[in-house]
C-alpha cells in the first residue's frame, strides 16, 4: 500500500501525468470560466435589493473560498511533509503560498469594492474582514520565511509548522459570521442544506468556483513542473 | 449596470489582471526553458 502511494506521488509520475492533463485542464478551465463570467455579468438577473452590485459575488465569493481552500491544502501538505517526508508536499506549499496570498488579496479588494456601495464604506473592522486580513498576513509570513531561510531542510520544516499554527485562523474565518455580530452576511452556499440563492444566480457562482479551482490546479502544476525541470531535475531520473 | 458599474467592472478587472499575470509568468518561464533545451539538443 505504502509503495503504491509512493509510486503515485513520485515526481516522475506526477510530471508525466500533469503534462498529459495540462491541455485538457486548460480547455476545461476556459469553458467553465467563460460560462461563469458571462453568467455572472449577463445571464444572472439583478438582485432585488442590491441591483447589479451583487454581481461582484461571482469574483469575491470564489476568491474567498480559494483563499481558505489553498491554505487547507497547504496544511495537509505540511502534515504529509512532516509525517511522511514526502518531497512533493513541500513543493506544493512553496508554489501554493503566492497563489493563496493573491486570492486572499483579491477577496479583500473585491470585498471592499462590494462594501462601498452596500455598506457605505470600503473597510470596517468586522470579524470576517479582520480574520481574512490576518490570513493574508499569514500568507505573507510564509512567503517571507521562504525567502529569509536559506537552509532548505530547516526552512521546509519551519514553514510547515508555521502553516499548521496559522491553520487556527481558517475555522475562525468560517464561523466568524456566526460567533460574532458582523456586518458581513452569512454563508450563501451551504453544504448540507438548500442554498439561499436562486438557481439562475447559483449556477454561474458554482461555475466560477470550479473555474478558480481548475486555475489553481493548472498554475500549481505548471510551477511544480518548472521546478522539477530546473532545480530538482535529479528527481526525474531513474 | 446602473450606478454600480464602476465597482463591478473594477472587481472583474482586478480578477482578470490577477489571473492573467499569475498564468503568464510560469508559462513564459516554461516556454523559455523548453526553447533553451531545444537549442541544446539541436
Amino acid at each position: 500500500m505504502w509503495s503504491l502511494i509512493n509510486h503515485l506521488v513520485s515526481p516522475r509520475k506526477f510530471y508525466s501525468l500533469s503534462s498529459k492533463i495540462h491541455p485538457w485542464l486548460t480547455v476545461l478551465f476556459l469553458l467553465v470560466f467563460s460560462y461563469g463570467v458571462i453568467g455572472g455579468l449577463l445571464l444572472a438577473p439583478a438582485d432585488y435589493l442590491q441591483g447589479d452590485g451583487f454581481r461582484i459575488i461571482y469574483v469575491h465569493a470564489p476568491a474567498a473560498f480559494l483563499s481558505l481552500f489553498i491554505f487547507t491544502i497547504m496544511a495537509g501538505a505540511a502534515i504529509c511533509g512532516l509525517v511522511f517526508q514526502l518531497k512533493q508536499a513541500f513543493l506544493v506549499i512553496k508554489h501554493s503560498a503566492s497563489l493563496g496570498a493573491g486570492f486572499t488579496l483579491l477577496a479583500l479588494i473585491t470585498g471592499s469594492l462590494w462594501g462601498k456601495p452596500m455598506w457605505g464604506t470600503f473597510w470596517i473592522w468586522d470579524a470576517r474582514l479582520s480574520s481574512e486580513l490576518i490570513l493574508f498576513f499569514i500568507y505573507l509570513g510564509v512567503l517571507l520565511l521562504q525567502s529569509a531561510l536559506s537552509q532548505k531542510r530547516m526552512a521546509e520544516k519551519t514553514i510547515a509548522i508555521f502553516i499548521l499554527i496559522g491553520f487556527v485562523d481558517i475555522p475562525i474565518i468560517h464561523y466568524s459570521v456566526y460567533w460574532w455580530n458582523t456586518l458581513h452576511q452569512g454563508d450563501t452556499l451551504k453544504l448540507f442544506s438548500p442554498s439561499a440563492i436562486d438557481s439562475s444566480m447559483l449556477y454561474p457562482l458554482l461555475a466560477m468556483i470550479a473555474a478558480f479551482l481548475l486555475y489553481y490546479a493548472l498554475i500549481l502544476f505548471m510551477r511544480m513542473r518548472y521546478e522539477l525541470l530546473t532545480t530538482n531535475h535529479h528527481w526525474l531520473r531513474n | 449596470m446602473d450606478a454600480y458599474g464602476w465597482y463591478v467592472y473594477s472587481a472583474y478587472g482586478c480578477m482578470m489582471i490577477f489571473l492573467v499575470s499569475q498564468w503568464l509568468i510560469p508559462w513564459r518561464r516554461l516556454q523559455q526553458l523548453r526553447e533553451k533545451n531545444h537549442e541544446q539538443d539541436s
